[in-house]
């Protein structure tokens, strides 16, 4: 573990050079949504359970992020790193092992999503959505959030040979995640099979997780989500670090 | 002295390619090793195990008296790594990438900003301190993988084709880089294809060809043992050459070796041999004398030059 942190190290040095611009891509994407959506569509949506829609999109936008931050790291960063700059050969040439490699790398992700989630934690808070003070649990549950799409992308990034078979990533996973996720619309709107799958998208749990943590509604339910995506997220780790091992280590 | 590297029947495949056929070598603490062979020859397969890129599957090799499977953390540790490519981090600048190095091998930051820029300055790369990657000629970056090689103290570094390239001030600066570290006691391991490279710097050398060990010594042993001393190179074309010509030389206890289109003459008395040829039907303005070198045992071994 203690590899993974120096490789985390290194990662660190390229973001105090960079998070200028990583705000613009994974803050003001979110935020477009977010004016989109809560005002565009917002004003057809009367309520929804008793909450404006603005109100009821807002904790989403958080979960977003992070899925985005995580999920954009450890797909491009990740596969150019691996395949284009040989940053990992570098690297194994040292006192590192492919698994240092692979867990800093998802560390990375973790903190990219702590970090820009909470930015939008905070911009959300400025926007008046956020009514419950439980809602600084937010940032400690984004170190779950971000641990499971980096987990999962990671997996799909040792699997996959080239670079632009990402976007099946991104379309057969992400997307979904995302028009599924309850963000815009409660699940419970959808046909109970939909519903039932919905148990296995991450996005889902992160978004009933931010909800309630910025409206105050606590319930048991809450560490079953919680559960959920950290099971998910340390189940998964073996998986991309045995495919990295097959792809680095002849 | 220790052997810091033992390889005994050292084979790989890649599923049905024998890229390495067994081969067995020493390397001694403090001297330079050289692997010599054509791309493909399995010198870098050979690199790739021992700094754990690549698993043993097949023999054995021990490093730093260690028997290993894939070279661990604690083996890398000691050891320097100048891979054929260079894998610099194009995402941060120079001392930065001598500065992250330092730093996965557990080195404090401020030991590690020092030692980087006494590195930098060694390799004559410190104008370059804050330059991006990309902005570096071939020479800089190959001199700075030297440097990051060197972060660590290594007592062992490893040159997969150190100087491929590089222009030749840029080699030559290279090799007295080189040349200092061994001073110091320090071992290397060097591949390449430029026999002159071998030569310059190396105590001991293999030639490889297609996974195996031709030959080891060196370089002197390797000339006296395998070529004699003098070499007629012919630049004619080959169907003006007298048929007799290699019987008369073979007679005169030379030997003769046909290169592709080019024909090597090779024999103890180049003066005699020099003076002969007019009356073999040869002219002396298409032939062209010089000492044999390790190039011409390298072409006569791995039989590039079937023989005449």
């Amino acid at each position: 573990m203690n590899g993974a942190f120096k490789v985390l190290g290194r990662h660190m040095r390229v973001f105090r050079r960079t998070w200028k611009h990583n705000i613009m891509f994974n803050v003001v994407e979110p935020l477009l949504y977010l004016s989109a959506m809560g005002f565009g569509l917002g004003t057809f949506v009367q309520e929804i359970n008793g909450m404006s829609y603005l109100q009821f999109i807002a904790p989403g936008m958080i979960a977003l992020t992070a899925m985005y931050s995580a999920t954009f790291e450890c797909t491009y960063g990740t596969f150019v790193r691996l395949h284009y700059q040989k940053t990992f050969h570098a690297m194994l040439a040292g006192p590192i092992t492919v698994k240092d490699v692979i867990l800093g790398e998802i560390l990375y992700g973790m903190v990219k999503s702590i970090i820009f989630g909470t930015v939008i934690l905070l911009v959300v808070t400025a926007l008046g959505q956020i009514k419950s003070p439980a809602a600084l649990f937010i940032p400690l549950l984004l170190i779950l959030q971000g641990l499971v799409f980096a987990v999962l992308a990671m997996c799909y990034t040792a699997y996959t040979a080239n670079i632009d078979f990402i976007n099946y990533y991104i379309t057969l996973a992400i997307m979904p995640f995302f028009l599924f996720g309850g963000l815009y619309f409660p699940v419970s709107a959808l046909p109970g099979w939909v519903q039932a799958i919905n148990w296995l998208n991450p996005l889902y749990h992160s978004v009933e997780l931010c909800r309630a943590l910025s409206l105050g509604q606590m319930s048991a339910d809450l560490w079953t989500h919680a559960a959920i995506l950290a099971l998910m997220g340390l189940l998964l780790i073996p998986i991309p670090v045995k495919l990295m091992e097959k792809r680095l280590i002849s | 002295m220790t052997d810091i590297i033992k390889a005994e029947n050292l084979a790989k495949c890649y599923r049905d390619f024998r890229a390495l056929k067994g081969i067995s070598f020493t390397v001694k603490e403090g001297e330079c090793f050289g692997f010599l062979g054509h791309n493909g020859a399995g010198k870098s397969t050979t690199m790739r195990m021992i700094y754990g890129l690549s698993t043993v599957d097949e023999g054995r090799l021990s490093l730093f008296g260690q028997d290993i499977k894939l070279t661990p953390p604690e083996i890398k540790r000691l050891m320097g790594i100048v891979p054929q490519d260079d894998n610099l981090d194009d995402d941060l600048n120079v001392l930065d990438n001598l500065e992250v190095y330092g730093e996965l091998f557990g080195i404090s930051r401020s030991e590690t900003t020092e030692r980087s820029l006494r590195l930098l300055s060694l390799m004559g790369i410190d104008a370059k301190v804050s330059s991006s990657i990309d902005s570096l000629s071939g020479g800089l970056k190959r001199r700075l993988v030297i440097a990051r090689a060197l972060i660590n103290n290594p007592k062992l570094v490893i040159l997969d084709e150190p100087t491929t390239g590089l222009d030749p001030q840029a080699r030559h600066l290279v090799w007295q880089k080189l040349r200092g570290l061994k001073n110091e006691g320090v071992t290397l391991i060097l591949t390449t294809h430029y026999m002159e490279e071998a030569t310059q710097l190396c105590d001991r050398l293999v030639i490889m060809h297609e996974g195996s060990i031709l030959a080891e010594g060196s370089p002197k042993e390797l000339l006296e043992r395998h070529i004699l001393p003098y070499v007629i190179e012919v630049h004619a074309p080959l169907d003006t050459i007298p048929p007799d010509l290699t019987e008369k030389i073979t007679c005169a206890g030379g030997e003769v070796l046909q290169i592709i289109d080019g024909l090597f003459l090779y024999t103890k008395d180049g003066e005699n041999l020099w003076r002969q040829l007019n009356d073999w039907g040869l002219p002396q303005h298409a032939c062209y004398m010089r000492p044999t070198n390790l190039e011409d045992v390298f072409l006569k071994l791995t039989g590039k030059g079937a023989e005449a």
